[in-house]
């Protein structure tokens, strides 16, 4: 095994031994990056310089015997978290020269605690998307099968961590971004609840919605970002100052005697024969380990689709109105005006993808239509949010799909929105009802293409879904593969 | 048709973008094909329900009214795209 291809906790295990470096797991990443990033694509910017500075810096504190969880360790960071001197897109020309003048929280938190940044993921185009084909930067190929799509939108950060182009990676989740790509890629990502984690220095999509988490080789490891990066911050006054417990304490617990949820509306027509058969799998799993399944409903579940691109647009519309080409970011031609210049700035810096969103928030928002769309689709989302409620007070954790199919074809929805919308069905409930999920790898189709399973809970109860998904991940008899690139 | 060309027009005014004429029509049908969709939503009795527009219950977030440290004029103007002096340059504004 090359050191790239270990998990953050094997890694630490060998550091503290004194079997490996920072700077030979460092290293080891760089020849990997070098080898298949031709293929897969997964970073818009590499340091691998300051990484290796970094590397020398953590091995330095751990001689001195100062080692944290992830000391040391290279962690990707999705591209629309700031980081302070190294330029930061969003995956669109209007920040393609974009260099934050400070870090995002969550950098900074792993900064402190000694991690090692190779370099900034691709991701679709403001996190618009669900295959990572609408960044400016070219699209990302799964690396399962390069012919592929990893999900989206921080597909970047799933291929890279499936491809072992970095240990771990942070992403973010609005619909379903880290959760979708991680059952693509056949890797662990987690959204935490609405408010665990800071998001300052986050680029914003919909605010009302926008999660930063991580994506993991295992469960374990997850419990381990999630240790790194939860908690309130004063800067981002959505954080919630409630106590983050140790997430690794739950691990081990196991689940006897819980009532699992499994909501008829997530088993609809359509949804991909391997796909069910992989999810029924896992409902077994959990009853041999102790677990109650029943059935449950979430009545408004076909509505989310809907619920979300109003809401969503509506948010992005008004979040993306500061790119007017005067503070920073693309300034396009020499126009007549300062109106002509924002037109002409606006229409040339954002893509396709963007400017549809923009038209369809700007239109739901505008007088007139407010009230049959924005208010609509929020009294809609209270619906959605009490429903979960309820949910809850009956059952530990939920379980779904993450997903209606496995990873689809490049290309295959790119020019039918109302598609790829679609293929957030399972995920976008849990962003409007503030939830955490956590999305974990259950099997493989007959083509060898990864399969992942969903697990909701209640809001700040990750660490639920840390004991369940550990639980299943340590008995369930899915075959440890590696895609071969 | 839930969205004619000329509401395109005006809603792109209002977001500050433009489009030829090609974009507009493609626009136009898209937008049209995604209304239609959300046409679902009318199924549903929403009547005396509050909007939900934030997930978590939040109270307003006060702080006191402190100077602190900023990043300052130099760094705050090193991704302008135009810049002179201490100022960010634009067009002008005013006939």
């Amino acid at each position: 095994m090359e050191m790239n291809q270990l998990t953050i906790h094997e890694l630490q295990k060998k550091i503290r031994e004194g079997e490996t470096t920072s700077l030979e797991i460092t290293e080891a990443l760089f020849k990997r990056i070098e080898a298949v990033e031709g293929k897969v694509n997964s970073y818009i910017t590499l340091t691998k310089e300051s990484a290796l500075k970094e590397a020398e810096i953590a091995d330095k504190e751990i001689e001195k015997g100062n080692i944290g969880e992830l000391t040391g360790i290279p962690i990707a960071i999705k591209d629309l978290m700031c980081t302070k001197g190294v330029r930061t897109t969003c995956g669109s020309r209007i920040l393609e020269t974009f260099i934050p003048p400070y870090d995002s929280t969550v950098v900074k938190k792993l900064r402190g605690d000694g991690a090692v940044f190779p370099g900034k993921t691709n991701m679709d185009e403001f996190a618009m998307g669900s295959s990572t084909e609408t960044s400016y930067f070219g699209i990302t190929r799964n690396p399962w099968d390069l012919e592929r799509i990893p999900g989206g939108s921080s597909g970047g950060s799933a291929a890279a961590v499936a491809a072992d182009e970095c240990i771990a990676s942070l992403g973010s989740d609005t619909g379903g971004s880290i959760r979708q790509p991680a059952a693509l890629c056949g890797i662990v990502g987690m959204k935490p609840t609405y408010g665990r984690v800071s998001r300052f220095g986050l680029i914003a999509f919909a605010s009302s919605l926008d999660q930063i988490g991580p994506f993991t080789k295992d469960v374990e490891d997850c419990a381990i970002m999630m240790n790194a990066i939860s908690g309130y911050d004063p800067n981002d006054s959505t954080s919630v100052p409630a106590e983050v417990p140790d997430y690794r304490e739950f691990l081990s617990r196991g689940i006897d005697g819980w009532t699992v949820g499994i909501p008829k509306e997530y088993f609809i027509e359509g949804i991909d024969p391997e796909v069910s058969a992989a999810v029924e799998g896992v409902i077994k799993e959990v009853e041999k380990l102790g677990g109650q399944c029943r059935e449950i409903s979430i009545p408004h579940t076909e509505y989310c689709v809907t619920v979300y691109y109003i809401i969503a647009p509506s948010e992005a519309s008004s979040n993306l109105a500061r790119y007017d080409g005067v503070r920073y970011g693309f300034r396009s031609g020499e126009g007549r005006d300062l109106l002509d210049m924002y037109k002409m700035s606006r229409s040339d810096g954002f893509g396709a993808e963007v400017k549809r969103r923009i038209m369809i928030g700007t239109y739901a928002l505008s007088s007139g239509y407010y009230d049959a769309y924005y208010k609509k689709a929020s009294q809609v989302r209270a619906l959605m949010k009490g429903e979960f409620e309820r949910a809850f007070e009956a059952c530990d954790v939920i379980l779904t799909p993450v997903t209606p199919t496995p990873a689809f074809k490049v290309g295959e929805k790119l020019d039918d929105p109302l598609q790829m919308y679609l293929s957030d069905i399972f995920t976008l409930s849990a962003n409007l009802a503030g939830i955490p999920g956590i999305s974990v790898p259950c099997g493989f189709t007959e083509s060898g293409l990864p399969i992942g399973v969903q697990f909701l809970a209640g809001p700040f109860d990750e660490g639920k879904l840390l004991q369940i998904a550990y639980a299943y991940e340590k008995n369930s008899k899915i075959e440890k593969r590696r895609p071969v690139l | 048709m839930k969205i004619t060309k000329h509401e395109v027009e005006y809603v792109a005014h209002l977001a500050r973008l433009q489009f030829d004429e090609e974009e507009k029509e493609k626009f136009t049908s898209q937008l049209n094909d995604i209304l239609v969709y959300m046409d679902i939503l009318n199924k549903v009795d929403t009547s005396g329900i509050e909007p939900t527009t934030h997930a978590i219950d939040l109270t307003n977030a006060f702080r006191d009214d402190i100077v602190k440290e900023s990043v300052g004029t130099e760094v705050t103007l090193t991704n302008a795209p135009d810049k002179f002096g201490d100022c960010f340059r634009v067009p002008k504004v005013i006939e």
